[in-house]
């Protein structure tokens, strides 16, 4: 099923504006993840009131902290499947869902924040997760 | 909240990740969706049936580090229901 741009953009916008780049194709998820190298964190997207609207401001909180991944993208799942798909297929040992983030470093998983792992919560409480995350492996 | 919410007026535990024990022994784990007349509807569900090769604890560990393994769209649980817990709280 694909969104209207209407519903979607400001979701969109929530995280463009923090300075994350957004990867629509698979050419994109490839030039940015391919290289295996560094922190990457990948915030898979979701229109989903309930949790991504948690996400969201949540991740805005985690990019104020000092240390930070070296690059921070994101994918757009039920909008832009195929570059969403490739971004999976470098954490396919998780299951897929969205929202989610993945941590990976010089191409490996280090911390990985499931759908289930944002439900309910507040954004502070996403954040400092995220936060203790970025301190242990950025 | 950033207030894209665009479905409102579920119980508290629409749209959280649930485990489910049932009175015959399985157990489910899937995002609440909504109970109705007939049990309790569940989107991205897996399940761990008794005797299963995968015992319940693990069943419930893979899923807390790995996700949930979605076996069912959507799934009715009709089974009486035991016990219900947030997986995240697990």
């Amino acid at each position: 099923m694909a969104y209207p741009d209407l519903m979607t953009r400001p979701m969109r916008e929530e995280v463009t504006r923090l300075g994350i780049q957004e990867l629509k194709t698979t050419a994109e998820v490839d030039a940015v993840m391919g290289e295996g190298e560094g922190t990457v964190l990948v915030f898979v997207n979701s229109v989903c009131g309930c949790a991504a609207g948690g996400a969201r401001p949540a991740l805005t909180l985690a990019l104020q902290h000092g240390v930070k991944p070296g690059k921070v993208v994101s994918v757009f799942a039920g909008v832009d499947g195929e570059a969403t798909q490739r971004a999976r297929s470098f954490f396919s040992d998780y299951q897929p869902s969205s929202p989610s983030l993945a941590l990976l470093k010089d191409g490996e998983v280090v911390h990985f924040v499931h759908r289930h792992m944002i439900e309910g919560k507040h954004p502070q409480q996403i954040a400092a997760e995220l936060t203790a995350a970025f301190d242990k492996y950025c | 909240m950033s207030g894209h919410v665009f479905h409102p007026g579920h119980d508290d535990l629409h749209g959280i990740t649930v485990v489910l024990e049932t009175a015959n022994g399985r157990t489910v784990i899937g995002r609440w969706h909504e109970r109705v007349e007939k049990g309790v509807v569940l989107h991205d569900a897996a399940t761990n049936e008794p005797g299963a090769q995968q015992t319940r604890d693990d069943f419930v560990a893979r899923s807390l580090k790995f996700g949930v393994k979605p076996e069912h769209r959507t799934l009715v649980v009709s089974d009486e229901i035991v016990s219900v817990r947030k997986l995240a709280e697990l």
